[in-house]
């Protein structure tokens, strides 16, 4: 790792503060990714801000027919909290298969998604449950907050506060993770929103991240079974292809893991 | 460089050190605690899991700093007096171990589990499942797993008989 200075912010104001003394600052949300990739030297921030201890990013709160879920709560808080187990149970076990136990303890939701890596798991559920990032300038959508591969909406001096999930009626999350590094090949979230109203998101084998599988968002409006979903393919078009899998085993594993993900709403 | 304090196996402790000092480096080199290993580069193997305010964690993938205030729990920090924390203990009388070097990882992330999900309440798939971040390149999962599940119950034994 090259050298750099690490700064532990107290408040959404100070974070604002330091990154805008530093020469090339970075955000630390838990650092688990960001630290492997600095010991790589892949990254060399010259300074490191770390959110964690901000308390405005911490907690998990029920507001009106959302869960609020701050930036700095942990995967292991999400998928061990027993409200959102009990109003988003999709949401909570994505988080409980996020890295291993280790990782869960350290990585947060706010850190996930400002990183955008396209085989998180997050996104997808943001995108799903039709979720609104709120950060320390405004709302955002998570379609409009997800740009692209590594790429948001966030300014550089820009801190996501919380992210707000509407209770769904039907959510779950299926993925196929690489064997290796335990990332997800392709995921797919299902969610029936309070509205009846569908939504299927997928992560992992996008070339430009999470999108939206609209074809099987219709086919499920109407019936809401995994057969529903089996014949309709997202095609290869759009698939990421690397040594770990073509285009086209993309395409046909979110067919599978979206078959998957409506069966395990029961 | 910044002064880095926290209670070390019970211990308060403080050094100066440069800002990207990872915590496995502050334990390992400036504390002399050798029994947390690093057996990779890449955050995958676990060899280097130590407890931080209660919860498993990837020494290896967290600064010194960050744990500034923290209380951390190495391996050498379990056993009490002369005798091995039960989970030592299982590990040894079920050979949990070939090498060894995946041991100190395996152990700590083994009273982790125990924690969360209380004595006794462990079996064999949940121990497998949360043995993922733990690597052993020896493959002798089988009697790691054995070690976790005995010590597991046998901890829900002691629990009972102090009540």
């Amino acid at each position: 790792m090259y050298e750099t200075s690490y700064h532990r912010a107290g408040s959404l104001a100070e974070a604002a503060q330091l990154i805008s003394n530093a020469d090339d600052g970075k955000f630390l949300g838990g650092g688990q990714t960001l630290l492997p990739t600095m010991k790589q030297r892949l990254a060399a921030p010259s300074d490191i801000v770390d959110l964690t201890k901000i308390p405005e990013l911490k907690g998990i709160r029920e507001d009106g027919g959302s869960i609020v879920i701050g930036a700095a709560t942990t995967h292991y808080e999400v998928a061990s909290s027993a409200l959102l187990k009990e109003k988003i149970p999709g949401l909570a076990a994505l988080a409980g298969g996020i890295g291993d136990p280790a990782v869960r303890h350290m990585g947060t939701l706010g850190g996930s998604i400002a990183n955008n890596d396209p085989a998180a798991d997050y996104p997808s559920a943001l995108v799903a449950l039709n979720a609104t990032v709120a950060t320390s300038k405004r709302s955002l959508s998570a379609e409009d907050f997800f740009v692209g591969m590594f790429e948001t909406a966030l300014d550089d001096d820009e801190v996501v506060v919380s992210v707000s999930f509407p209770i769904a009626q039907k959510s779950a999350y299926s993925k196929y993770p690489n064997p290796a590094s335990r990332y997800a090949m392709a995921g797919v979230f299902v969610a029936r929103l309070g509205d009846g109203s569908v939504r299927v998101a997928v992560t992992g084998a996008g070339q430009n991240g999470v999108f939206r599988a609209t074809a099987m968002e219709d086919a499920l409006s109407g019936n809401w079974s995994p057969d529903a979903v089996a014949g309709i393919e997202v095609g290869a078009d759009d698939m990421l292809h690397d040594i770990h899998g073509s285009a086209d085993y993309r395409s046909n594993l979110v067919t599978v893991m979206a078959k998957r993900a409506v069966a395990a709403t029961g | 460089m910044s002064k880095v304090s926290m209670v070390l196996n019970g211990k308060p402790v403080a050094a100066d050190v440069e800002d990207r000092t990872l915590l496995v480096s502050f334990i390992r080199e400036v504390r002399g605690l050798t029994g947390t290993h690093v057996g990779c580069d890449t955050s995958q193997c676990g060899a280097c899991v130590v407890h931080v305010d209660g919860k498993a964690v990837k020494s290896c993938t967290m600064l010194a700093a960050q744990a500034d205030g923290a209380e951390v729990v190495t391996l050498e920090g379990l056993a009490s007096g002369g005798a091995l924390h039960p989970v030592q203990a299982a590990f040894k009388e079920n050979h949990g171990l070939q090498c060894g070097f995946c041991t100190p990882g395996m152990i700590m992330s083994a009273v982790d589990m125990i924690n969360r999900h209380g004595a006794g309440n462990l079996d064999e798939t949940t121990i497998r499942h949360e043995l993922e971040g733990n690597i052993c390149r020896c493959t002798g999962y089988h009697n790691i797993v054995k070690a976790i599940k005995a010590a597991s119950d046998q901890m829900a034994g002691m629990a009972q008989a102090a009540e």
